[in-house]
């Protein structure tokens, strides 16, 4: 082993060590970055001679990773993945300076590296869920991502692009690659799509999700994966892909992973199975019990995350906390709660808290959302459960999801 | 007779939250017993006649699209003319002026009805608080409370004859022209750099656009408790970071 690899990888383990006893964070972050800079080709040595798949689009990546990672088991004895959050490159450094054995990798990818993964991580696949506004003083508008993963996958040859069918976006980033499966990977939220990012046209959208600019060539490509009640068609036959997770959302994030798993090799019915037997990832829709309240917590950070789970909250009658902060990984600007169509709250009983709970009731005033204010998060899913049989909807952007599953107790 | 508020494109114009102004309006008049209409009229049909007219921030290709359509279908040229409102943030701002920038810079015609010109900044975007204080009535201003609000362009647009500035800029960028200036104003046509969405912080201009709207008339008073909290944490927020940077700029 070259001497620079051996000492950043050493550092890596060193300083995430030092980071978690000086309680500066998780230690997923600071290893890496100075693995890097003493190495700059360290993820390309740690991940050569493995089968890697990346994993990126601006909602479900989180979950999708997981499924991927519990599917490529069924193939592969040892998978290594990114399971922290952290989905920059530190943290895919810091995700396998451990991993030398294994024998695959599934990386998570924050949307703005996708090309520099694409470059330097030796990838076999990757899968573009989808992209919509997110986080827009910190992130990219989503046609210059799409441009930046389309350039980035015309320089890359040899890479497998599992892509969703349904996303004009996606669709223009991934048709300039040279292997693409199209998946009919869904579209909740339409709203960011209108425009054709080819050559700005207008999108129409028609019957059964079909779409094609009204000026270009750029149309729906026809997908090879489909999923119709529990039952996915696929070149490799019919498989039954029974989803726990709730939400038509993450069923398609489970149509996604089922294709990109059997694009390493995999076999199709057995990865179906672990696909399906996930239960809960990184804490989404996990239920924290604590006496007298059972809260059920998920995670909500933009106008499209919102829309795909409004629909699964809109089944129940509990009470609902919602959090909103705007701390680095949440974004400055919480405009886009405008964007969220809150009427669905109208008749629940609403406790609004987080950095920005000001925004937020300004906003759910203007909504017709009748709610009150709790200034601590605990205080105030204790207050929801006290207002019902105990059970509560918790809802939070990035930081104030974390919040809570951190404090698990 | 109904008042009839249109949201313009958000499809197109509607990508930093800023199509929450009409919904605003629209509330804002209905609770004080006006009958009221808001509309979210897609780009892909003919424009709707109204009395306010909204448009919002969106993205580079479909600003460029959005101008065309609107220069094709003409209604709110006609619309203005006849003495309709209209309400135009960040790319919509840039559009109802004269020249606008598409992603790499090259300049297109705007509608021209506010006389202002916008051009591709060299610098980084500007993103983040900003306050303004208006210019006042006896300046020629609108004479409002600070405004409030957050800003994220790339633009740097300048001010022709016919407009005025909203007001100084006290904290952030604004129009990024060299003059501290922030927004312009000409007649029954107002545009900003903020979002926020800006009406939701700063209820005295909705207000201010519903009368023009709905003829000059008193609007009666609303309870704005929730919005003056979010301003002053706001106003208070963009303060501490000004006194963090080691300097407020000088009026």
């Amino acid at each position: 082993m070259p001497i620079r690899r051996s000492l950043a990888m050493k550092s890596v383990g060193l300083v995430n060590q030092l980071s978690q006893k000086l309680g500066r964070g998780q230690g997923t972050v600071a290893g890496g970055r100075v693995g890097l800079a003493i190495d700059p080709h360290l993820l390309g040595d740690l991940t050569a001679n493995k089968c890697v798949v990346l994993v990126s689009g601006t909602n479900g990546k989180t979950t999708t990773t997981a499924l991927i990672a519990s599917g490529l088991r069924t193939h592969f004895s040892n998978v290594a993945t990114n399971d922290t959050g952290s989905n920059m490159p530190a943290g895919h450094v810091a995700a396998l300076v451990d991993e030398e054995e294994a024998q695959a990798v599934v990386l998570e990818v924050d949307e703005n590296y996708v090309p520099r993964l694409l470059e330097t991580s030796n990838p076999a696949v990757i899968t573009l869920l989808n992209l919509s506004r997110d986080q827009l003083d910190r992130m990219s508008e989503v046609r210059m991502l799409a441009q930046r993963w389309r350039d980035a996958l015309s320089r890359t040859g040899g890479i497998h692009v599992v892509a969703n069918a349904d996303d004009p976006l996606v669709v223009y980033a991934a048709f300039s690659a040279s292997e693409v499966t199209w998946v009919a990977g869904g579209l909740v939220w339409k709203e960011d799509a209108a425009g054709c990012p080819q050559c700005s046209g207008h999108i129409v959208f028609g019957k059964n999700e079909t779409w094609a600019c009204d000026s270009c060539d750029l149309a729906r490509p026809e997908p090879t994966w489909t999923m119709k009640g529990n039952l996915v068609h696929s070149p490799l036959g019919a498989v039954h892909l029974n989803v726990i997770l709730p939400g038509s959302f993450n069923r398609s994030n489970s149509l996604m992973a089922l294709a990109a798993v059997t694009a390493t090799g995999a076999e199709i019915t057995k990865a179906a199975r672990a696909i399906s037997s996930v239960e809960s990832v990184a804490g989404r829709f996990q239920h924290r019990r604590r006496p007298g309240q059972d809260a059920r917590l998920m995670l909500a950070k933009n106008p499209a995350g919102w829309a795909a789970l409004l629909e699964v909250v809109e089944e129940s009658a509990t009470p609902v906390v919602v959090s909103i902060n705007s701390r680095t990984a949440d974004g400055a600007d919480p405009s886009w709660l405008f964007d969220v169509d809150f009427s669905s709250l109208r008749n629940r009983v609403v406790i609004v808290t987080g950095d920005r709970w000001r925004d937020l009731s300004v906003r759910l005033h203007y909504g017709g959302v009748d709610h009150s204010r709790e200034a601590d998060p605990e205080m105030a899913i204790t207050r929801a459960a006290n207002a019902s049989d105990g059970t509560v909807d918790f809802i939070g952007n990035y930081t104030a999801f974390q919040e809570v599953t951190r404090a698990r107790s | 007779m109904t008042l009839r508020i249109v949201a313009v494109y958000p499809d197109l114009l509607g990508t930093y939250g800023d199509t929450g102004n009409a919904e605003i309006l629209g509330r804002r008049a209905s609770w004080r017993g006006i009958d009221v209409d808001v509309l979210h009229a897609s780009s892909a049909d003919p424009l709707p006649r109204g009395d306010l007219y909204c448009l919002g921030g969106g993205e580079d290709g479909p600003q460029v699209l959005a101008a065309q359509r609107l220069k094709d279908d003409g209604t709110l040229r006609s619309a203005l003319e006849e003495g309709a409102v209209v309400f135009a943030v960040c790319a919509g701002f840039q559009i109802v002026g004269n020249s606008f920038p598409d992603a790499q810079g090259t300049l297109h015609n705007g509608l021209g009805l506010l006389d202002v010109a916008t051009r591709k900044g060299t610098g980084s975007r500007c993103v983040g608080e900003v306050v303004v204080e208006f210019d006042a009535l006896e300046h020629g201003g609108l004479g409002l409370p600070l405004l409030t609000g957050f800003e994220n362009h790339a633009g740097l647009t300048t001010l022709g004859p016919s407009a005025r500035r909203l007001g100084q800029v006290r904290h952030g960028t604004g129009n990024g022209g060299g003059d501290s200036s922030e927004g312009a104003f000409q007649d029954r046509i107002l545009g900003t750099y903020l979002h926020g969405p800006v009406l939701a912080r700063n209820p005295a201009l909705a207000d201010l656009l519903l009368t023009w709207a709905t003829g000059g008339g008193e609007l009666q008073e609303l309870d704005d408790s929730r919005e003056i909290a979010l301003r002053e944490e706001r106003l208070l927020s963009a303060t501490r970071a000004t006194n963090r940077e080691g300097f407020a700029r000088k009026p």
